[in-house]
């Protein structure tokens, strides 16, 4: 199992830290700039996030130059907390896997930045949207490039509160406020394991940073190294929307679609997967936690595939869709030293077909008045034929068509699954079946059948900036593969997460390709004879097997969360606010109102006649003499 | 003990006096008995120094200040022995006669053995022997004291300076303001009418009588009527027929006799 | 020469001018009967000293009739004032403090 053993970073690596601080800069502008920068403010936005791509790119190309052993660098820029024993250095790691992701979030995100000039053209809070987005990419970036639990920590709550803001953007609508409320609360109780499990491991360590809890992890006992996983699990669960924390990505969808595309599928959603995979010094330690990453990612991905196939908002159900791509990641993350980079690899191609289509599916809202309901489009690929093509590359990506990124990416997780053991492929394999079914199911409801518009709809084009990013991620969703040649990525990831050994499949490769693909056409198919070959009415209809009712109420994830947590919550506060009003405050007001009485009573003493104020005087001299006279004799 | 015993009773008596009298000289009066008995109980217990300072301090100085006092502010309301307060004087009584009780049968059971005598302390004289003490050992609260004094003496300089908020009013402004007062109220603008002039009396306490017969007001001071020595007009008729009575003269004739200035020697008892 | 007339002679003479400040309303009475109050502990002093031997206790008797005499100056001084602003001298009038 690799250390994480960086070196101190010179040269261009010595400008990582201007990385995080040029969109950090630009949401400082934006946010302190008020309305002075409404004028160019997006632009401001798109050039920070652009600028920070350029040098990721740069500092990426200089560590491609470099030999597999000293590929990992740190930057060292001030100590943030100090008290005793505790030492929190604010340092930044570059190794590969940062690497990757600092390509991703400020690649994906330049272009999204770019997309929501167009997007965001009507909004009169557009300059505010981009000082959210910049915030969001500073806190991401941090999250990537710390090299310390507690740094990591930061940007990770940064992250949630980029997200919560973003969400609630059009806080005007009740919805959005409510569900940017959720994603924060649902949000804490994820952190609240990322909380515990920091403090767990400065307790068992000392330390929290990757180097030294790396270097020492082994020492730990098997039981905290459990709960270490665990914990950092449930962080995981929360941030990346995996069951039992899944509930508010689907709501999420209230944001801006921007917002959809690059926090809830492209980015922070898959910071989860990010932590499993940045201690993998811990899970290769844990058995029984990575399981249970195993477990939550065969458990989403079918979670989120099944709750896809019901969805008539074009959002959710593309929300459905990353929830499950996500649990793909997870369980790729729990196989250990032979999913690691396949996790990365997959969210990698991922990022790109799902911001994609996210953003394909805005142009087509873009163009349909805001309208996310599916059933009112169809017959959109005429229309709207660059969305169509590029939305067209993101679906035969994400459904693993052959030579497109996603196929290579599932394919191994696939692959993977079924090696380590037989529940998890077949979980896997079942997936990539749904997805190729709720996928096609989109596809030919929002861009082939009859024409079902809502009245004085007349579906455009989205404008340039708008369709170019789309077709430069439609490329990347084609090419992304190209990282798989040569199993490039898993030895350029290896200094990080470590490289399995190789072994014969039981299964030769190619006859588990096959397979993947049959099952995926049988998807297709299956969604060609239930979607494309009928009418789609127009409203859902209500007479639905007990299955689609239950996959449009999300698998009633909310009621069990209500019934379980809400409202006995409610029962319990309910009765403190009762036994609070009883008998606190009953016994505190009637104190008051006692002293109240008594002071009322009193306050006749109180005339203002010297000559009673002196009587009392005398009642007092007399009681200190009696008493004086009855302690001499007694 | 003898000079004591025939001391005492003098004294609480002048005291409890002090409680009941219903004028503030006939108590200050009272007070300078109880202080002067006071003195001789200090020249009874060895101390001449204090005697001295007793009488002159106390009985000569201060009482007299009040007595300034008791004249600058004349006689009103205060005077009146009504209780205002509810339950005052009983509580006062009970709680004055308890602590009082209390405070007898306490130092009536202190026993503090044998009387020292003060023959040693004043053997050089009990004025030099105070100055000892005086000027040793308490020497720097007798230094204090002498700040007390001054800071008293500024104090009261200060409590009784009156700073004059308007211009003084002189003798024509004061007859055109009686002119204004004629012109606008109808004021009467000759001088108050004198009192009555019966040559029985010190008269300034007996008012004039109007045509009518009846009193007037205006001719006899305020601070008299609130003291509640003013004669009224008719109590004065009264008399007028009594005294025409005695010398057997008819009443006409009479009333004329009684303004000569006659029968002083006569006067009846007429104070309340 | 016993000593205990002399102390309760002092007590009642105390005790009548505590209630003579409690029932008068006139202030200068007030004040007259504080002064009584004043003159009966001095009386208490001057006969334990004689008790005890020693001058000290008619150093305080002295000490208190000078402070008294300070305290009837200023005392009378603030009735006076009281006087001429309300034209009254009775402690009942000036009942405002309770406000």
């Amino acid at each position: 199992m690799p250390v994480v053993d960086p070196a101190a970073a010179d040269g261009v690596f010595s400008l990582l830290w201007l990385v995080i601080a040029l969109p950090a800069l630009g949401a400082a502008v934006l946010l302190l700039g008020g309305r002075r920068t409404d004028a160019w403010g997006h632009l401001l936005g798109v050039a920070t996030v652009a600028g920070s791509f350029v040098l990721s790119l740069v500092a990426f190309v200089g560590l491609l130059g470099r030999g597999a052993d000293d590929r990992a660098f740190t930057q060292h820029l001030y100590t943030w907390i100090e008290a005793g024993g505790f030492r929190v250095e604010a340092s930044l790691l570059y190794d590969p896997l940062s690497a990757l992701f600092l390509l991703l979030i400020t690649g994906v995100g330049a272009l999204i930045h770019l997309y929501s000039v167009g997007y965001m053209a009507h909004d009169p809070r557009r300059r505010r949207f981009f000082a959210y987005l910049n915030l969001f990419v500073a806190a991401m970036l941090v999250l990537v490039l710390a090299d310390d639990y507690v740094v990591l920590f930061l940007g990770w709550e940064g992250v949630g509160l980029a997200s919560y803001l973003l969400i609630g953007f059009w806080q005007h609508k009740p919805s959005a406020a409510v569900a940017a409320k959720k994603a924060f609360v649902v949000n804490r109780v994820g952190d609240l394991g990322m909380a515990l499990g920091i403090m767990l491991m400065f307790a068992t360590f000392g330390s929290t940073a990757f180097a030294e809890v790396s270097r020492v992890a082994t020492e730990a006992t098997d039981g905290v190294l459990t709960a270490l996983g665990l914990l950092l699990l449930l962080a995981a669960c929360g941030k990346s929307a995996q069951v039992p924390l899944q509930s508010w990505l689907l709501d999420a969808m209230e944001g801006p679609t921007p917002v959809s595309a690059l926090i809830h599928a492209a980015t922070m959603v898959t910071a989860g997967v990010y932590l499993v995979v940045r201690s993998n010094f811990i899970y290769e330690n844990a058995p029984v936690a990575q399981t249970a990453v195993v477990v939550v990612g065969a458990v989403t991905l079918l979670w989120g595939a099944v709750i896809g196939c019901a969805k008539d908002d074009i959002k959710k159900a593309l929300a459905g869709s990353t929830m499950s791509q996500i649990g793909y990641m997870m369980l790729a993350a729990g196989l250990g030293v032979a999913g690691y980079a396949f996790a990365i690899f997959h969210l990698l191609t991922h990022g790109f077909f799902k911001a994609n289509m996210f953003l394909g599916a805005g142009s087509v809202m873009h163009g349909m008045d805001d309208d996310v309901d599916m059933r009112h489009y169809g017959a959109l690929q005429k229309a709207m034929p660059v969305t169509f093509l590029t939305f067209a590359m993101g679906y035969l990506a994400i459904i693993g068509f052959p030579g497109f990124s996603g196929f290579w990416s599932k394919d191994k997780i696939i692959e993977a699954g079924f090696e380590d053991n037989l529940v998890a492929g077949l979980a896997a394999l079942l997936g990539a079946g749904i997805t190729a079914f709720y996928m096609t199911r989109l596809m030919l409801m929002t861009f082939f059948g009859e024409k079902r518009w809502e009245k004085g709809v007349h579906p455009h084009e989205s404008p340039k900036v708008m369709t170019v990013p789309l077709i430069v991620l439609a490329a990347l969703s084609v090419l992304g593969g190209v990282m798989l040649l040569g199993d490039w990525i898993v030895g350029f990831l290896a200094p990080v997460v470590g490289e399995a050994e190789h072994h014969t499949p039981a299964v030769p490769p190619i006859v588990m390709t096959l397979v993947v693909v049959a099952v995926v056409a049988v998807g297709v198919a299956t969604a060609w004879l239930l979607v494309g070959r009928r009418e789609v009415p127009r409203t859902a209809p209500q007479r639905v097997s007990v299955f689609t009712r239950a996959a449009r109420a999300d698998l009633y994830g909310d009621a069990i969360n209500e019934a379980l947590f809400m409202r006995p919550g409610d029962r319990f506060v309910g009765d403190l606010v009762t036994f609070d009003n009883a008998g606190v405050d009953g016994a505190v007001n009637g104190t008051a109102a006692a002293f109240g009485g008594m002071s009322g009573r009193m306050r006749r003493w109180q005339n203002g006649f010297v000559r009673s104020y002196a009587l009392s005087v005398l009642v007092g001299a007399l009681v200190v003499l009696v008493a004086m006279l009855a302690v001499n004799l007694a | 003990m003898i000079g004591f015993w025939l001391l005492a009773p003098v004294m609480v008596a002048a005291a409890l006096g002090i409680l009941f009298t219903r004028k503030a000289v006939h108590a200050a009066l009272l007070l300078a008995v109880v202080m002067i008995g006071l003195a001789v109980m200090y020249a009874l217990q060895d101390a001449p120094f204090l005697f001295a300072v007793q009488i002159i301090v106390y009985t000569g100085a201060i009482l007299m200040l009040f007595l300034f006092v008791l004249m600058l502010v004349g006689v009103d309301a205060s005077d009146s022995v009504v209780e205002t307060i509810k339950g005052q004087r009983l509580m006062a009584t009970v709680v004055g006669l308890l602590f009082g009780a209390v405070l007898v049968v306490g130092v009536a059971q202190v026993t503090v053995g044998a009387v020292t005598g003060l023959d040693e302390a004043n053997a050089e004289g009990n004025v030099p022997a105070l100055a000892q003490l005086l000027f040793s050992t308490y020497v720097f609260a007798f230094e204090a004291t002498s700040a007390l004094l001054i800071t008293a003496a500024i104090g009261a300089m200060v409590l009784a300076h009156r700073e004059r908020l308007t211009p003084k009013v002189g003798q024509a402004e004061r007859a055109a303001q009686r002119m204004r007062d004629y012109v606008d109220h109808g004021k009467h603008l000759g001088p108050l009418p004198s009192p009555g002039v019966y040559a029985r009396h010190n008269a300034v306490d007996t008012p004039a009588l109007l045509p009518d017969g009846s009193a007037a007001e205006t001719s006899v001071s305020r601070t008299l009527t609130a003291r509640g020595t003013v004669r009224s007009a008719p109590a004065l008729a009264d008399d007028v027929t009594v005294l025409s009575r005695q010398i057997g003269h008819d009443g006409r004739r009479d009333g004329e006799s009684g303004t000569t200035g006659n029968g002083r020697d006569r006067e009846p008892g007429d104070q309340a | 020469m016993s000593e205990t007339p002399f102390i309760v002679l002092s007590a009642i003479l105390f005790t009548i001018g505590c209630v003579g400040v409690l029932t008068r309303r006139n202030a200068i009475v007030v004040f007259m009967c504080v002064e009584l109050m004043l003159n009966a502990s001095n009386l208490a002093l001057i006969t334990f000293a004689r008790v005890h031997g020693n001058l000290d206790g008619q150093v305080a008797a002295f000490f208190v009739m000078v402070v008294a005499a300070a305290e009837v100056v200023v005392g009378l001084a603030i009735i006076m004032t009281i006087f001429r602003t309300r034209r009254s001298a009775s402690v009942d009038d000036a009942s405002l403090l309770k406000y």
